[in-house]
């Protein structure tokens, strides 16, 4: 127990190193651009083809459970954007994000540290842990609603298209479901929780890597330990927002 | 000129450094020389402030290091330069980029002038051919080399090298040491390095400090190493079968 709260400590310790202020603003800016490209639209494809698929099975398994007569076929549709909306394109779609770009981040800053350069970096006087973990946090907090919004557009056109070849529920009821009772809220809901995820991948990754110790088998350690705080912790606060946001 | 006085570490209640008082000149190659695991880099890294003393105090010219602020300490840490063992290079940078950001960091220069400050340095170490490259592209002799100009590159007043030829061919370790003698004398600079290279030392070791089992065992220069009356140095310095070749001549003559 005792450990655990000295790592929290440690981890709020380096937040307040990442978010000093900066010693150049227009280094930091053309970092950020940098990593907008890296650990953003770098990601697109991998969202894309998941929401693509996902949003077609989704609406695929919609139309073959609801085979009752009583049951409208705008339901398809519906229960398709909602799924997406309000779960997937945020909550698990950060959790593939984690595998992705936290083990990314970890490994990266991890290599950083094992070979010095993180130590070049302090002896020249520069705040290490705000050159290198500051354009990273702003960017994915930045970029990732982005990539939550174009996993709920492309998971409802994987649905659409489902509807197209297979012929399980009509397109025009499809379409119709997905403006059937839409709320707005919802999407900012899901976008906001994505923002707070983006910066739980982002700042627990670079605290694992920042901290990573000896040799190249620590640095796949720190990636994997990134990995599983960072699912575990998005899946908590998940149930916070969502207790705060929905209820 | 650096100086410590008393300088105790630890690590994990085992002691790696025991009472250590030493002074390090300016305008000349000090080395700090021992066999490995004696605490040579440790002392190097406690010296250049990435390793806090358990007690003693460092002195950088007339500034106490050890009793310096956050800020104070960031402004001296501007007119360190230091050259890793691996060079250190950032990766995701190239060489010119890399010799170039702590100019971006620390100096309100225009563009221009900065350019003109990184193909300098780059000239000065011949790497005026490699600023595009990344450090995964470059060989160990080069990586010393762009190391060494990110480490000029803001005019160091003091210059700090971790075992800067380990890992290159003799001939290139001669040059790397040649470069970074000639830049001590170039900028009148206080440089250490840390080395247990014996062609480093009787090349370049203007004073060097032998560091035993974490203490001071001998300190001196190049000029007298070869008659010092001590066991464990002798150890150290006759270590190899050239050097043992080379004593038993003179001692026949």
């Amino acid at each position: 127990m005792f450990k655990f709260l000295a790592v929290i400590g440690r981890y709020f310790m380096l937040m307040g190193k990442v978010f000093s202020r900066p010693e150049k603003a227009g280094i930091y800016y053309r970092r950020v651009l940098a990593e907008i490209e890296g650990l953003g639209i770098n990601s697109i494809p991998l969202v894309a083809i998941i929401s693509i698929f996902i949003g077609a099975v989704i609406a695929l398994q919609m139309a073959l459970s609801l085979e009752s007569p009583f049951i409208p076929q705008i339901m398809i549709g519906y229960a398709t954007r909602e799924t997406m909306t309000l779960e997937f394109s945020s909550t698990v779609i950060a959790i593939i994000l984690a595998g992705k770009v936290g083990s990314n981040i970890a490994s990266e800053i991890g290599t950083m540290r094992i070979t010095e350069q993180i130590d070049a970096l302090e002896i020249m006087g520069v705040n290490s842990a705000s050159y290198l973990i500051l354009p990273k946090i702003i960017a994915t907090v930045i970029f990732f609603p982005f990539l939550a919004m174009f996993s709920m557009i492309i998971g409802v056109v994987g649905g659409y298209l489902i509807s197209i070849f297979t012929g399980v529920v009509l397109p025009s009821d499809y379409i119709e479901g997905l403006r059937y009772c839409f709320v707005l809220w919802n999407v900012f809901y899901s976008l906001i929780k994505m923002a707070v995820f983006a910066f739980i991948i982002t700042s627990i990754s670079a605290f694992c890597g920042y901290y990573a110790k000896g040799n190249s088998l620590e640095v796949g350690r720190a990636s994997t330990r990134a990995v599983v705080a960072s699912s575990i912790t998005i899946m908590i606060f998940n149930l916070i927002l969502t207790q705060l946001m929905l209820t | 000129m650096i100086k410590c006085q008393n300088i105790f570490k630890s690590f994990d209640g085992r002691t790696v450094l025991e009472d250590i008082s030493v002074e390090f000149e300016t305008g000349k190659t000090n080395l700090i020389i021992g066999r490995s695991g004696s605490g040579k880099t440790v002392l190097l890294k406690t010296l250049v402030g990435l390793h806090a003393p358990d007690s003693g105090e460092i002195f950088y010219d007339d500034k106490c290091y050890t009793s310096l602020s956050f800020a104070e300490r960031k402004a001296v840490r501007r007119e360190v330069g230091m050259i890793f063992q691996g060079g250190a290079l950032l990766d995701s940078s190239t060489v010119y980029e890399n010799v170039r950001l702590p100019l971006d960091m620390f100096t309100n220069d225009s563009a221009a002038e900065k350019d003109k400050r990184v193909k300098a340095c780059l000239e000065r170490v011949e790497l005026s051919h490699a600023g595009h490259l990344y450090p995964s592209e470059l060989s160990g002799g080069m990586i010393k080399r762009a190391a060494i100009a990110r480490a000029i590159v803001l005019n160091p007043k003091y210059l700090f090298c971790d075992e800067p030829n380990s890992g290159l061919d003799p001939q290139t370790s001669i040059v790397i040491d040649n470069l970074i003698h000639d830049i001590t004398t170039e900028y009148n600079i206080t440089t250490i390095i840390n080395t247990h290279d014996m062609n480093s030392v009787m090349e370049i070791g203007e004073k060097i400090v032998y560091i035993h089992q974490g203490k001071k065992w001998w300190e001196g220069s190049k000029d007298i190493i070869l008659q010092a009356d001590n066991q464990e140095l002798n150890d150290f310095v006759f270590a190899s079968a050239m050097a043992k070749r080379a004593k038993a001549n003179i001692s026949e003559k």
